[in-house]
């Protein structure tokens, strides 16, 4: 007998302790799969967030960081600095990339650092028992936000691929969804993109996930696929922000030149001497 | 600023535009400079000695007056082949020396009182985690923005408080320029042989000033991290960094063994000078640049006749417990000079449990405490002691009453 489907290598024999429904088991194995697939299991480090998905230093293979709330960037760029070869992911949720650890998430893009970001987007607090997050849609009630998101009060969501692909130090960002087999495959190829930019030191790299949360929904999980479809999507729509190489550049660094090449701001050096120029030389 | 003018305290936080750099100190005196007497800015000799310590990695944000320190590791990292990276906040900063120590190699960070308070959390996850790595505290004067003159306010923070949960940190007190370079070449040795973040608390009189330091030699060999998380190659067992236990019991034990860690650090580890301590009646405890003024002191109060000496910690966490115990045997007072509101008084008191009296001299703010003043103190006390002068008070705070 062929075996025709497995538990990747780069996952653990450990049991995931997500909730039937979560998007977090599908992603787990997308990531494990590309690792897989890519061999780099041996020189992958992962970093797992404050959230349900903490327990990931349980679930891959590969070494792996516990970080603080938020700091999963920063810890990341301690890795890939002090060991440039390495393949550093760090998975993160709404609330611990977009809310506490936003300047560390803006910070690592604009710095191009070298790493790869799984950011699962599923507009709630999971383990603290759903709270809004930076991505909950206007209008949604959580625990917090029990009569809707009012954004005359908690302002707006956060679009996280549209706000990043304006950095310069971004080689891929890209917004996915695993909510149908079709939509799972595109997340597959975006993950495995990200870690082949990543090990050809293109820049920074980050595949957002549009996932669910059936528990703190208050939905099945059928119902929350339904519910993301509807919703989440319209306000996240999937596709890609930025991929350096699809512009036909061979870097994020090509890329940002080519940016300011094409500013349309005149270049305030022009007609001076050529000596002060320093900033845009 | 403009070159050739040293980036002093009085200077906003900044190391520097771009095109204009702080040519302040010796950064030129790298790096075959063994055994050779050098001149060299307190501040710029601890990165120095960092990177003769085998540091790899240096993460900093700019802050008065620590920043010769990233100024100095901005210019010689690049040429070791290390890393220097400025971060977006004391918080990342810490991260990525949580990170870099995880992956194996020696980490450092650097930063002043209101900065060293934002690394709480990062240096508590670094003990959780049990991760080696460098903090230097270069103090100024404190709560909230404080000041910029130097101060010891951050010793309760240090010795007591430096995070959330159960733990302890390694804590050395340079007191010259030349124990800043041994200090922090000395902190990355305990951090790797304890598996535990050091600090090196020093302020900003010791990272400005200019002394004569001779420069360690480059560490021949580092120590092996088979906990390292720095990608498993196939060749071992995965490594995992970690703080989280959610079983109570897990979490005990896992606290349990870092305290036997602790004890064995107590038991070895204690350091400290002593100065005329033997026949001392007053004995003087003061550590860092405060221990300077308190020595002169104790040589101008030996020219008046009374028999004053002095205790320095080296190590603040272990507090050397076992010298202020000696010495209770021989001593009939111990005052302690601080340039706080008096915070060490406090582990001097614990350890003379009542059986002596133990008063308080110290300045505030950014005040520095002058020898007259200290001496003008020990004479208080003196006068106490014999009954001669009743308005000798155990607790006397220099200008602040």
């Amino acid at each position: 007998m062929t075996t025709v489907f497995k538990r990747p290598a780069a996952l653990t024999d450990r049991q995931f302790s997500y909730c039937p429904g979560c998007s977090h088991g599908i992603v787990h194995r997308l990531i494990a799969e590309a690792i897989d697939e890519l061999g780099i299991e041996g020189k992958a480090v992962g970093i797992a967030p404050v959230g349900c998905s903490v327990f990931a230093y349980e679930f891959f293979s590969c070494d792996m960081v516990q970080a603080a709330h938020g700091r999963a960037p920063a810890v990341a760029t301690g890795i890939k600095r002090a060991v440039p070869g390495s393949i550093v992911f760090s998975y993160q949720g709404d609330g611990d990339l977009a809310s506490i650890g936003m300047a560390e998430t803006i910070h690592v893009a604009s710095r191009g650092e070298k790493i790869t970001v799984i950011f699962i987007n599923n507009a709630i607090y999971g383990m603290t028992g759903g709270q809004m997050a930076p991505t909950t849609l206007p209008g949604q009630v959580t625990q917090t936000s029990p009569l809707g998101r009012d954004v005359e009060i908690a302002g707006y969501p956060i679009r996280i691929c549209e706000l990043l692909s304006t950095l310069d130090g971004v080689a891929l960002a890209e917004r996915v969804s695993v909510d149908t087999p079709r939509n799972i495959r595109t997340a597959k190829k975006a993950v495995k993109k990200a870690f082949e930019y990543q090990a050809e030191g293109l820049g920074y790299t980050i595949v957002e996930v549009v996932s669910t949360c059936p528990t703190n929904w208050g939905l099945s999980p059928v119902e929350a696929l339904g519910w993301l479809n509807e919703n989440l999507l319209p306000y996240y729509p999937p596709g890609v922000y930025r991929d350096v190489k699809a512009e036909g550049f061979a870097n994020a660094a090509e890329a940002s030149a080519a940016r300011l090449a094409a500013s349309s701001v005149a270049d305030p050096t022009a007609g001076k001497d050529a000596e002060g120029g320093g900033c845009n030389g | 600023m403009t070159p050739d003018t040293p980036n002093t305290a009085g200077t906003p936080d900044t190391a520097g535009t771009p095109g204009t750099p702080n040519t302040a100190g010796a950064a030129g005196a790298a790096p075959d400079t063994a055994g050779e007497k050098v001149l060299m800015k307190g501040n710029e000799a601890i990165a120095e000695a960092a990177i003769r310590a085998g540091c790899r990695c240096f993460f900093g944000y700019p802050i008065t007056p620590q920043t010769e320190v990233a100024a100095y590791m901005s210019k010689r990292m690049p040429k070791e082949g290390g890393t220097y990276l400025q971060a977006e906040s004391e918080v990342a900063a810490i991260n990525m020396v949580y990170g870099a120590a995880s992956a194996g190699v020696r980490a450092m960070t650097s930063s002043s009182s209101p900065g060293v308070s934002l690394k709480s959390e990062g240096i508590s996850y670094m003990a959780g985690s049990d991760l080696p790595g460098v903090i230097v505290n270069i103090q100024r004067g404190g709560p909230g923005l404080g000041g910029i003159q130097p101060s010891q306010a951050d010793y309760w923070q240090a010795t007591k408080a430096i995070g959330h949960g159960d733990f302890h940190m390694i804590v050395l007190a340079p007191s010259t320029v030349q124990e800043m370079a041994d200090s922090v070449f000395d902190a990355f040795d305990l951090a790797d042989k304890y598996r535990t973040p050091v600090m090196v608390l020093a302020d900003g009189m010791l990272g400005q000033m200019m002394e004569p330091v001779v420069m360690p030699g480059r560490i021949a060999e580092l120590p092996d991290k088979p906990w390292a998380t720095n990608g498993h190659k196939g060749k071992r067992e995965r490594t995992v960094a970690n703080s989280l236990y959610l079983v109570p019991e897990e979490l005990e034990r896992r606290n349990v063994e870092r305290f036997d860690r602790y004890n064995a650090i107590r038991a070895t580890e204690q350091r400290v000078e002593q100065y005329l301590v033997e026949d001392a009646e007053i004995v003087l405890v003061a550590f860092g640049a405060c221990a300077r003024i308190a020595r002169s002191a104790v040589g101008k109060a030996r020219e008046k006749g009374i028999k004053a000496g002095l205790i320095r910690p080296v190590t603040l966490w272990p507090f050397p417990a076992d010298a202020i115990d000696a010495a209770v045997r021989s001593a009939t007072a111990f005052l302690t000079v601080e340039m706080n509101m008096g915070q060490m008084v406090e582990d001097v008191r614990l350890v003379v449990d009542g059986r002596r009296t133990v008063g308080f001299f110290g300045r505030t703010g950014g005040v520095i405490p002058t020898p007259a003043e200290v001496l003008d103190a020990i004479e208080r006390m003196d006068r106490g002691m014999s009954g001669d002068d009743c308005s000798a008070e155990p607790e006397h705070m220099g200008g602040a009453r």
